[in-house]
């Protein structure tokens, strides 16, 4: 099938793909966009998360054919240069170790922040609690998320 | 090391230096040797018999100054770590440093990564070469003004001399300095600790902004121009094989190119072959993969279930005398003495790496070379897999080590590496084996499953009349160890056969459980099982004695005591009792330990020794029926001179979130012959919901320093046990968790 969206702003024609292939895959594999990465293919993980329409959203089991005319955001299409406020907090704090799941974390937290420009802990807990992080960074993450909304981090 | 520079790699510096200088820049170039982790076997075997250079410093005339790194980025921190050592021991600016990962050459470099031991192994080495390039240089410098070398010093990437001051950057001298003699470097000068203006200073990681843009390139992202990718199916049986298959549907699904089978491999790679579905992207292979038909052989391991294995855990045990690893007095008379002996069991299950990243490899064969993108704390060894399954001389297997997305001692091992090679010759393209999630979790070198029985007695006077610790598990040795090495428990206890509590009578036995489940070192290896044994067997010794946890553990630590690390080399340092009692002391005092909390919430302690690093935590824990909540946790560490404290929290963090998932969550677990877990619906990881706050607390020391990814590992099971029993007192008396994980019904 042929299919059309808008991809980090600008729009992208696919004219030969499998209509069930999911958004993760056409991304890593199609256009080559290595952001966004592959932890479980079954949406338990959040390694994958972009935004679709602003929501973030597992692209994972995002079939291509249920994406057309919607506006994609990924990692790369963040910030120009790695200056977006949660980039720019995720360094302050030292957030990644490995950083392999760090794009779906960034891409929830900003995604988090639209939502609720100042959010409690709790409301960072609900909200991240999809997004799997194996070295454990979750308290980090917590802080800068407090960080680029601009309050300072809530005492445990 | 120092001692192994000779004639020879000198004049490999030249010749590089010939050589870089011929094609535009002057280049200084300092060898020196990185020594590995003994004790890892896989990297024993590999390493090379004449290894004088690991890697280099050179210095740019744009005053550039490069490390190449030749151990493997997981996470660790390693990559911003050691180039700090280096820009110390240089007087440089930090910011002129930039990293280059090391191509894989085994005449030149010793790549291997594990053990805790990249910080402390190249501690002296690379201060030694830092150090020597700084003597290089001013020497240069002094030559140009013609003045002694005592007259002039270094600092922040200049060599500088006189009143009014002058200055030359390094830059500037390059050229010259790569003509001088190289020093001996065992005797070129190191600084003054008190002078250390980067080791010790909290710095942020160098590969942070990569990994917030989506630009880090892990083993998965390779893209060479033409990559194919491939899935491989296995049989779920451990060590089962491909009985026939029919690839007629799996090659109907669109995208996939070709179907076949790849072979078992022998050697040290310990894979079971398959059927290979290439395809033009992972999906389309993936999607080939449910289309194939297989039959499998499933072999003899198909009855194996943990079932079974526990079964044989319980006849072990009952079977005892186990082989002998320790004796000392005579632990069973004074036990069978008196009526007063402690007894209890604990159980731990196989556990999984779970990398975030799954495995992969990506290789190109061409008919005299092949490259290959690998995601490995081993680069050497996937080299020489790949140089023996292509039949080609290493030197012709270019190596790229890419970024981790997480090692923990899964990435040690190559047989994703030799899947790949075996799809790849095949091919004539690039081809990336991927791997699923649902691969990794039955397909992983699982952390063994344990069994222990423990036996201890304390006297009238509260000291501890004897230890007896008897294990048997499946252990890693059966799998990877040295033939007669098998099944005589040697390296199975750790420090739990060291026992830093004082008895006369210490007793330690091992028996081999059977299992087909591959095991390998999963992060802080034996140690996560003994840990958790020792800490919370000594903690019901104090309950029986009816002592404070904490006191009882700082009176059998006794005086400040050195102990022989048992089991190890003559080169291991020796457990220092004193400053395993300062740690716990440490997280005692941080923690608020023994002041008042409500009924219903309690703090457990846990102290240890492991990769010649001292931790100590206390967690803090609400535990009610049918519901714990980690309120806290404290940890200390004493991991001798903290190059960067930044990156130590952060390990520390990381191994207390990494315990807890093994303390709380799912189990490996094997049915007919394979593992029963395969995603995280049914493996799941500690998520931020049920992340306690941590504190980190280091104790500053002048000591070498050790070991910080995995020893904080052991002490989070047994202090979050101990706190669960100290926090049950009221409700339910003596909740002892010992089976780990800990399951809802523990509490109910």
């Amino acid at each position: 099938m042929a299919i059309t969206f808008i991809l980090n702003g600008k729009s992208e024609t696919l004219t030969d793909v499998s209509p069930g292939m999911p958004l993760l895959w056409v991304l890593r594999d199609v256009l080559n966009m290595t952001g966004t990465k592959f932890g479980c293919g079954m949406a338990l993980c959040g390694a994958c998360t972009v935004h679709i329409n602003g929501e973030a959203t597992r692209s994972c089991i995002t079939p291509i054919s249920s994406v057309g005319g919607k506006q994609i955001t990924t990692i790369e299409g963040l910030s120009a240069d790695g200056t977006h406020p949660v980039q720019k907090a995720w360094i302050e704090e030292d957030v990644p170790q490995c950083g392999y799941c760090q794009s779906g974390q960034i891409m929830s937290a900003v995604a988090l922040l639209s939502k609720k420009p100042k959010p409690t802990d709790a409301e960072i807990d609900d909200f991240m609690s999809g997004n799997i992080c194996r070295c454990g960074t979750y308290q980090r993450i917590r802080k800068a998320i407090h960080r680029a909304a601009g309050a300072p981090a809530e005492k445990a | 090391m120092a001692t192994n520079l000779s004639a020879e790699p000198q004049i490999l510096d030249r010749r590089a230096f010939l050589k870089t200088s011929a094609a535009g820049g002057a280049a200084l170039l300092i060898g020196f040797h990185l020594p590995a982790r003994a004790s890892d076997p896989a990297q024993e075997q590999e390493k090379p018999l004449v290894n004088p250079l690991n890697a280099w410093v050179r210095i740019t005339p744009d005053n550039r100054v490069t490390l190449i790194l030749a151990k493997s980025e997981m996470g660790q921190g390693i990559m911003t770590a050691l180039p700090m050592i280096l820009a110390e021991e240089l007087c440089l600016d930090w910011k002129q440093v930039t990293i280059e990962q090391a191509p894989t050459n085994p005449k030149i470099y010793d790549h291997g990564t594990g053990g805790s031991g990249s910080v402390g192994g190249s501690w002296l080495p690379l201060r030694q070469a830092g150090a020597t390039a700084r003597e290089m240089l001013i020497s240069a410098a002094a030559k140009r003004w013609e003045v002694g070398t005592d007259t002039c010093k270094a600092q922040n990437g200049y060599v500088i001399h006189g009143h009014p001051e002058r200055s030359y950057s390094y830059g500037e001298l390059v050229a010259d300095a790569a003509l001088l003699p190289i020093p001996n470097f065992k005797e070129v000068p190191l600084k003054n600790s008190r002078d250390f203006t980067i080791i010790g200073h909290a710095t942020h990681r160098v590969d942070t902004a990569s990994k917030t843009t989506g630009t880090a390139i892990y083993g998965i992202d390779a893209r060479p121009s033409g990559l194919l990718y491939a899935v491989i199916a296995r049989c779920p049986v451990f060590y089962g094989k491909v009985a026939s298959f029919d690839a007629t549907k799996a090659k109907a699904v669109p995208g996939v190119r070709d179907v076949f089978q790849i072979e078992t491999s022998g050697r040290g790679a310990s894979t079971n072959g398959g059927v290979a579905i290439v395809a033009d992207n992972s999906w389309a292979a993936i999607e080939g993969r449910k289309a194939l038909e297989v039959k499998w052989d499933e072999g003899a391991a198909a009855n194996e279930s943990s079932d079974e294995l526990r079964k044989q855990f319980v006849a072990n045990a009952a079977a005892k005398p186990g082989q002998i690893v320790r004796n000392e007095g005579d632990a069973d008379s004074a036990l069978a003495a008196s009526p007063n002996k402690i007894e209890a069991v604990y159980e731990l299950p196989f556990a999984a790496h779970v990398c975030m990243e799954p495995m992969n490899c990506t290789v190109h064969i061409e008919s005299d070379r092949a490259e290959a993108w690998v995601p490995t704390q081993a680069p050497q060894w996937a080299q020489g897999v790949i140089a023996e399954a292509a039949k080609l001389p290493p030197e012709k297997v270019i190596v790229h080590t890419t970024q981790m997305g997480g090692g923990f001692g899964r990435r040690y091992q190559a047989d994703f590496v030799m899947e790949a090679t075996q799809v790849a010759k095949s091919l004539g393209k690039p081809v990336m084996v991927v791997w699923t999630r649902e691969d990794d979790i039955h397909h992983d070198f699982y952390r063994p499953a344990s069994y222990h029985q423990c036996q201890g007695l304390v006297d009238a006077a509260g000291n501890l009349a004897a230890w007896k610790h008897f294990q048997t598990s499946t252990s890693i040795a059966a799998k990877w160890g040295a033939k007669g090495e098998e099944n005589n428990g040697k390296g199975e206890f750790g420090t739990g056969a060291t026992v830093p509590y004082v008895s006369p009578n210490i007793r330690i036995e091992y028996t081999l459980a059977h299992s087909s489940a591959p095991r390998a070192w999963w992060r802080s290896v034996e140690h996560s099982s003994s840990g958790f044994v020792v800490e919370s067997f000594v903690d019901e010794l104090a309950a029986a004695a009816g002592e404070d946890p904490l006191k009882f553990r700082l009176k059998l630590l006794g005086e400040s005591r050195k102990l022989t690390q048992f089991g190890e080399g003559p080169d291991a340092p020796p457990l220092d009792t004193g400053r395993l009692k300062a740690v716990l002391q440490l997280a005692a005092e941080k923690s608020g330990w023994g002041k008042p909390l409500p009924d219903g919430e309690g703090r457990g302690i846990a102290g240890f020794f492991s990769f010649d690093t001292y931790t100590a935590a206390v967690a803090e824990v609400s535990a009610k029926p049918g519901n714990l909540k980690i309120k806290r946790l404290v940890c200390t560490v004493d991991c001798g001179r903290v190059v960067n404290p930044n990156g130590v929290r952060a390990q520390v963090e990381s191994a207390a979130i990494y315990a807890l998932t093994a303390t709380l969550k799912d189990a490996i677990t094997v049915e007919r012959g394979r593992v029963v877990q395969s995603n995280f619906n049914d493996y799941n990881m500690i998520r931020m919901k049920e992340a306690p706050p941590i504190e980190v607390h280091l104790v500053a020391s002048e000591e070498k320093p050790t070991g910080i990814g995995e020893p904080t590992v052991p002490v989070i099971a047994p202090a979050l046990c101990n706190a669960i029993f100290n926090a049950t007192r009221k409700w339910k008396k003596d909740v002892r968790i010992r089976r780990l994980p800990i399951r809802p019904e523990d509490l109910a």
